[in-house]
C-alpha cells in the first residue's frame, strides 16, 4: 500500500514541478510567483575550486551568509517579475525564449508521512536552455533540492537550491527565473 | 615601444571623437596588453582575504593568473601563478592555506615566499646546472597596501602607488574607509566571478563618470529596490544626498569619479526605512565620521575608475570592481564585495542582500548595463560600423580646476572624464615616459597649453 501510495505521490509531485516549468516557459510569471510560499527562501550558491577533502565545508557559498548569486525571498522574486513586466528591462526586453528542463526527480525526504505527505523535499536536475534576441544563447546544468509545502489540491514551493555546474559564471546575466 | 596603431587619430579628444576600433579591434586588445596592462597599477585583491600567514587567494591581473600570498612570515606577494619549468599554474585552488605552492606537472615546488624549493630528482639531473635561487615564482616589481586593498604593477619603474592615485585618493578613501571614518576597516564578504561578451572599457567608462546612461536602468527606478524599497520607496537606492551638488572629477593620471559635493551644513537623510536598527547605524557612523573628517566629510561617493580597470560603488552599494581583458570582445568581470569588518550581524546582512538584489550578472540594475555593454560592443564591429566613431563630445569645455575639489570637476553631466581617461590610454599606448603617463610631463603641458 505504501508503495503505491509513494509512487502516486512522485506522480504527483513531477506533475506539479512540470506544471511549474511551464508557467516560466510560457512566461506567466505571476501565477508562477502563485506557487512560492511566503516565506520562500531561493538560494543559488557560487562555486570554488576547492582542494580534496574540503569540499562539504568550502565548496558551496553558504545560504545565510555572504556574497551568493541568489540568496532571497519571495518579495525579492516579485520585484524580479515586476521588473520584467515594466517592459523596459532592457536585459529581458524583448524577453529572452526558455525552456526548463527537469530530470532525476526522485523524494528525499516526506513528512509527517507518505500516506499523509504534507512537507516534501524533492531533488531533481535542471536543464535551462535560453535564447536570446539573435545569436545569444545559454545553457544552465545543474541540481535541485526543492522543498514542497502541501497546499490544498496543490503545492508551494517553500525552499529552491539550485546547484549550478559552474565556477566563473559563464553567462552574461541571470535574468531569468529558475 | 612605437606602435604603428593610428592612434592620435582614432582618439581626437579635441574634436570628442573616438573610433570604435578600440573597442573591436584584436590589435588594439594587443596593444592593450603590451603597453599598458604590462606598467599600470592593478587591483589584486584585499588583505582581509588573506589575514594569516600562509593564506594565499588566486586573484588575475588583466589575462593573467596571479597568486596573491601572506608568505609564512607575514609578507604580502603577488606571483604570476606558472611554474617556471613548463609553465603549469602552480595553484589551481581559488583561496586557502599552505606552506609549499606544488605544480602538478612535474613536482616543482615553490614556498610561499615564491623560492624554488623542491626539484625532483636535483642531485641526479640538475646538480651543477640549475641555480634554484633563480628560478623563483615570477613576483610583481611593484606592490602596494593601501587600507587592505593589494595592488601591482609589472613595471619597475612605475612611480609609488600613491603618487598614481594622486588626488583621486579622496574619493578611494571613501570607498575603502569605514562608514564612520575610520581609516580603513573594510573586509571582503564575497566575490563574484563572471564572463561578459563584451569590451571591458564600456565597463570602465561607465564607472568612470557616464551618469548620463541613467534612462538604461528605468526598471529599477520604478519598482524600487533599494535599501528602503520594502518600504514602498522607489528608486534603486536610497536618496541620500539629495542636498548635495553632485561633482565629476577626473585626475591627470586618468582616474575619473562621479562623487557629492555636500553643503557646509548638511544632516543625515534617514535611510533603510525598513530597518530601524542599520539606519541607525548609518546615522551613528554619519555623525561620527562629520566629527572626524571635517571638511572632507563633505565628499560622498557614487561610483568612479581609477585607470585603467579598477571600478567601484561607493555606498550602495559598496564594491570594487575589476575588469580583465579576455580578448577584444570579452571580459571576466571579478566584483569583491565590501563591507566594515566591525558592523553588527543585522546590518552585514541587509547590505549583502542589497548587493545581491543590485550588482552584478544576477543584480537587477547591471543586468541592464551589461545588456548594453553587449550589443554595444557587437553592432560596433562591423567594417561599416567601424568607420564611424563614437561621439564624447557631451559638455566640452564645462569643468573648473580644484573648484570645490581638486581636480578637474564639472558640475553638469559630462564626458570630460572619458575624454582624459581616453588622452591618458592613448599615451600608454604610444609608450610614453611615466612623467607624461602622470600628466606631469612637457608633452602634456604643451598640449594643454
Amino acid at each position: 500500500m505504501s508503495r503505491l501510495d509513494r509512487l502516486a505521490l512522485k506522480q504527483e509531485i513531477e506533475d506539479f514541478l512540470y506544471m511549474e516549468a511551464d508557467l516560466l516557459d510560457q512566461r506567466m510569471f505571476r501565477e508562477w510567483l502563485d506557487l512560492l510560499a511566503e516565506d520562500l527562501i531561493y538560494f543559488m550558491p557560487i562555486r570554488r575550486n576547492v582542494k580534496f577533502g574540503q569540499h562539504a565545508e568550502k565548496e558551496n557559498t553558504k545560504q545565510g551568509e555572504g556574497i551568493s548569486w541568489f540568496d532571497e525571498d519571495k518579495w525579492t522574486l516579485g520585484k524580479r517579475v515586476e521588473q520584467i513586466l515594466t517592459g523596459v528591462h532592457y536585459a529581458e526586453e524583448p524577453l529572452s525564449r526558455v525552456t526548463h528542463m527537469v530530470s532525476n526527480v526522485r523524494l528525499l525526504e516526506v513528512s509527517p508521512s507518505v500516506e499523509d505527505p504534507r512537507d516534501v523535499v524533492v531533488g531533481c536536475r535542471f536543464l535551462v536552455y535560453q535564447n536570446r534576441v539573435e545569436y545569444e544563447s545559454n545553457t544552465f546544468i545543474g541540481r535541485r533540492i526543492d522543498t514542497l509545502r502541501r497546499n490544498g489540491e496543490s503545492w508551494l514551493i517553500a525552499r529552491r537550491e539550485l546547484i549550478l555546474e559552474q565556477n566563473v559564471l559563464l553567462a552574461k546575466n541571470l535574468s531569468i527565473l529558475f | 615601444m612605437t606602435t604603428t596603431l593610428p592612434i592620435d587619430r582614432m582618439i581626437d579628444t579635441e574634436r570628442g571623437t573616438i573610433s570604435r576600433e578600440i573597442f573591436v579591434s584584436p590589435e588594439f586588445h594587443r596593444e592593450e596588453l603590451e603597453k599598458l596592462f604590462t606598467r599600470a597599477w592593478l587591483f589584486v585583491g584585499h588583505e582581509s582575504q588573506i589575514p594569516n600567514p600562509g593564506d594565499f587567494f588566486v586573484s588575475r591581473m588583466a589575462e593573467e593568473s596571479v597568486i596573491l600570498c601572506r608568505d609564512t612570515m607575514g609578507t604580502v606577494h603577488v606571483f604570476l601563478n606558472s611554474c617556471r619549468h613548463r609553465g603549469m599554474k602552480v595553484c589551481r585552488y581559488e583561496s586557502g592555506n599552505t606552506s609549499l605552492f606544488v605544480c602538478p606537472y612535474h613536482s616543482w615546488s615553490y614556498t610561499t615566499d615564491g623560492k624554488l624549493q623542491g626539484v625532483p630528482l636535483y642531485r641526479v639531473l640538475y646538480e651543477g646546472q640549475l641555480d634554484r635561487s633563480e628560478w623563483s615564482l615570477i613576483e610583481v616589481p611593484k606592490l602596494h597596501l593601501y587600507k587592505g586593498t593589494v595592488w601591482a604593477s609589472w613595471d619597475a619603474e612605475a612611480p609609488d602607488f600613491m603618487t598614481y592615485l594622486g588626488d583621486a585618493v579622496d574619493h578611494l578613501d571613501q570607498v575603502l574607509d569605514c562608514r564612520d571614518g575610520r581609516p580603513g576597516g573594510s573586509e571582503v564578504i564575497g566575490i563574484h566571478k563572471w564572463i561578459l561578451p563584451a569590451n571591458w572599457k564600456f565597463a570602465a567608462e561607465n564607472f568612470l563618470g557616464d551618469t548620463y546612461h541613467n534612462p538604461s536602468h528605468r526598471s529599477v527606478d520604478m519598482i524600487g529596490i533599494g535599501p528602503s524599497a520594502r518600504a514602498g520607496q522607489t528608486g534603486r537606492r536610497d536618496n541620500e544626498y539629495n542636498k548635495g551638488q553632485h561633482v565629476w572629477a577626473s585626475f591627470p593620471a586618468g582616474h575619473g569619479v562621479h562623487s557629492v559635493w555636500m553643503p557646509e551644513e548638511f544632516d543625515y537623510q534617514p535611510s533603510y526605512a525598513q530597518y530601524p536598527v542599520v539606519d541607525e547605524y548609518f546615522r551613528h557612523c554619519f555623525y561620527e565620521r562629520k566629527k572626524r573628517l571635517g571638511d572632507k566629510a563633505r565628499i560622498m561617493p557614487f561610483t568612479g575608475n581609477l585607470f585603467p580597470n579598477t571600478s567601484y560603488h561607493g555606498r550602495q552599494p559598496r564594491a570594487l570592481c575589476v575588469w580583465h581583458p579576455h580578448g577584444a570582445t570579452q571580459t571576466e568581470a571579478w566584483r569583491f564585495f565590501l563591507v566594515d569588518a566591525d558592523a553588527p550581524a543585522e546590518v552585514k546582512d541587509v547590505l549583502r542582500r542589497f548587493y545581491m538584489r543590485y550588482s552584478g550578472p544576477a543584480g537587477m540594475t547591471e543586468q541592464d548595463d551589461m545588456e548594453n555593454w553587449l550589443y554595444a560592443t557587437a553592432s560596433s564591429t562591423g567594417t561599416i560600423a567601424r568607420r564611424y566613431p563614437f561621439n564624447y563630445q557631451q559638455s566640452m569645455g564645462a569643468y573648473k580646476h580644484n573648484d570645490p575639489i581638486p581636480g578637474d570637476v564639472s558640475t553638469q553631466i559630462t564626458e570630460q572624464n572619458a575624454r582624459n581617461y581616453y588622452q591618458v590610454y592613448a599615451r600608454y599606448l604610444k609608450g610614453e615616459s611615466w612623467a607624461s603617463l602622470l600628466g606631469t610631463g612637457d608633452a602634456v603641458r604643451a598640449a594643454a597649453e
